[in-house]
């Protein structure tokens, strides 16, 4: 492939999904794109590089959603899990029944669903401490293809395996053949949606807690802020952010300051702090 | 540092999780069948043990009930390991006592994320 068509390629991905490419990606672009420029009729990645500015937007989508890394497990990390169940819930439920009975969650990349699903599954069993209360778990990501496996909520046997205890596998699951399908129990505890972190998502409402994990890493510490930002705004008060195992905020954005206990846990700066309780 | 039991007919499935379980810092121990490995538990009971489900001699969840039943035998951690891969044997194995469950094929992922979460 030529450079200056890496650089295109690059170019878009960034202004369309916040991703840095990078120039040592080119062979990354190259065997990712090849099958997509086939698929639409084009000789080869060059060819798709030229016709991309005009392109329409199905083959916009396909690029973007070729170069976004969607990889994802149960329960990820853990840590982030067990804070969910034994701090942030328990705290939201207790607001919760003070105020307006409601609490929502949004997984903000929730690429094939493990996420927003492993999140249902603690609710449910959970289920006697919310009673009366209405929780709401939204997951949004930009890759279609990705949230089109999330909506099926069809895993492999290697995905039902990373993270996931096999107690949960046999309570939750449906296997046919060596796919596992998750309940409808679990399905219809999470809604999908596809939304774009680089444009305005305000209209999804006031959250109680935002999953944001595994995505800022890819965007450059301008993008990382803005998209902070835009969480901060969307986030209540009394809220927390969640993000991935191997990511801060800081130098990218001090709006949130970090809870004690737990790497990617933070909240509003100036919200009490009651974490302790987790040695992480 | 804890120890790990690795019970398989397969020398290259002991081989390959012996590999990883060290890796993890266990100190690992090799069982070929389910006899064997229940004598090696009387001896000494491993605080985890990886169990293959079809072997020679004795299978792993007839192993599973007898070491259970033993004294101190509710003890070690019993990860099955097995290419019996139906929900039908999983609840099978979880009601004679298995703590999780492993269908192969299984990578280093795998084995990492059911060991790591044995002790939380
Ligand atoms: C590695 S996955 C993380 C999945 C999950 N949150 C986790 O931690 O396991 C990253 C996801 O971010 C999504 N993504 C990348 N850029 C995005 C953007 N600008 N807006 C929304 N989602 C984006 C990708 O499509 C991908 O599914």
């Amino acid at each position: 492939m030529k450079e200056e068509n890496n650089f295109l390629i690059s170019k878009f991905v960034q202004n369309h999904s916040g991703i840095v490419l990078g120039s040592s990606k080119s062979y990354l672009i190259e065997t990712r794109l090849t099958p997509i420029a086939e698929q639409f009729g084009f000789k080869d990645v060059d060819e798709l590089a030229y016709g991309l500015g005009s392109a329409a937007s199905d083959l916009k989508n396909a690029v973007i959603d070729a170069m976004t890394t969607n990889e994802s497990f149960f329960f990820r990390d853990n840590i982030p899990f067990e804070a969910f169940e034994k701090i942030m819930l328990p705290e939201l439920i207790a607001t919760a029944r003070k105020t307006n009975n409601k609490i929502r969650i949004w997984c903000a990349a929730a690429s094939t669903g493990q996420e927003p699903y492993s999140l249902a599954m603690i609710l449910l069993a959970n289920k006697r401490l919310w009673s009366g209360i209405n929780i709401e778990i939204i997951g949004t990501d930009l890759s279609d293809l990705s949230l089109e496996r999330a909506k099926i909520g069809r895993y492999t046997q290697f995905e039902v395996q990373r993270g996931l205890p096999v107690q949960m596998l046999v309570e939750h699951f449906k296997q046919e053949g060596t796919a596992w399908f998750i309940s409808d129990e679990i399905k219809n505890m999470v809604k999908f949606s596809k939304s774009n972190l680089l444009e305005p998502f305000g209209l999804l409402g006031k959250m109680d807690i935002v999953f944001c994990r595994n995505v800022l890493i890819y965007f450059d510490t301008e993008t990382k802020a803005k998209v902070v930002k835009s969480v901060y705004d969307i986030l209540r008060l009394d809220g927390y952010l969640v993000l991935g195992g191997a990511e801060t905020l800081l130098g990218i954005s001090d709006l949130m300051e970090r809870a004690e206990g737990y790497r990617g846990l933070y909240r509003s700066a100036g919200a009490k702090n009651n974490l302790t309780a987790l040695s992480a | 540092m804890k120890s790990c039991l690795v019970v398989d007919d397969s020398s290259v499935v002991r081989k390959v999780a012996r590999k990883i379980l060290e890796d993890m810092e266990y100190i690992v121990d090799e069982a070929e069948d389910g006899q064997e490995a229940y004598d090696k538990c009387k001896h000494e009971m491993p605080d985890a043990i990886l169990l293959d489900w079809n072997m020679p001699i004795k299978s792993g969840l007839e192993f599973l009930k007898d070491l259970r039943g033993f004294v101190g035998g509710d003890k070690p951690k019993v990860v099955f390991c097995t290419t019996e891969n139906d929900v039908g044997h999983i609840a099978m194995a979880l009601k004679a006592g298995a703590n999780e469950y492993i269908m192969k094929p299984f990578d280093r992922e795998i084995l990492e994320s059911k060991f790591e979460r044995l002790w939380s």
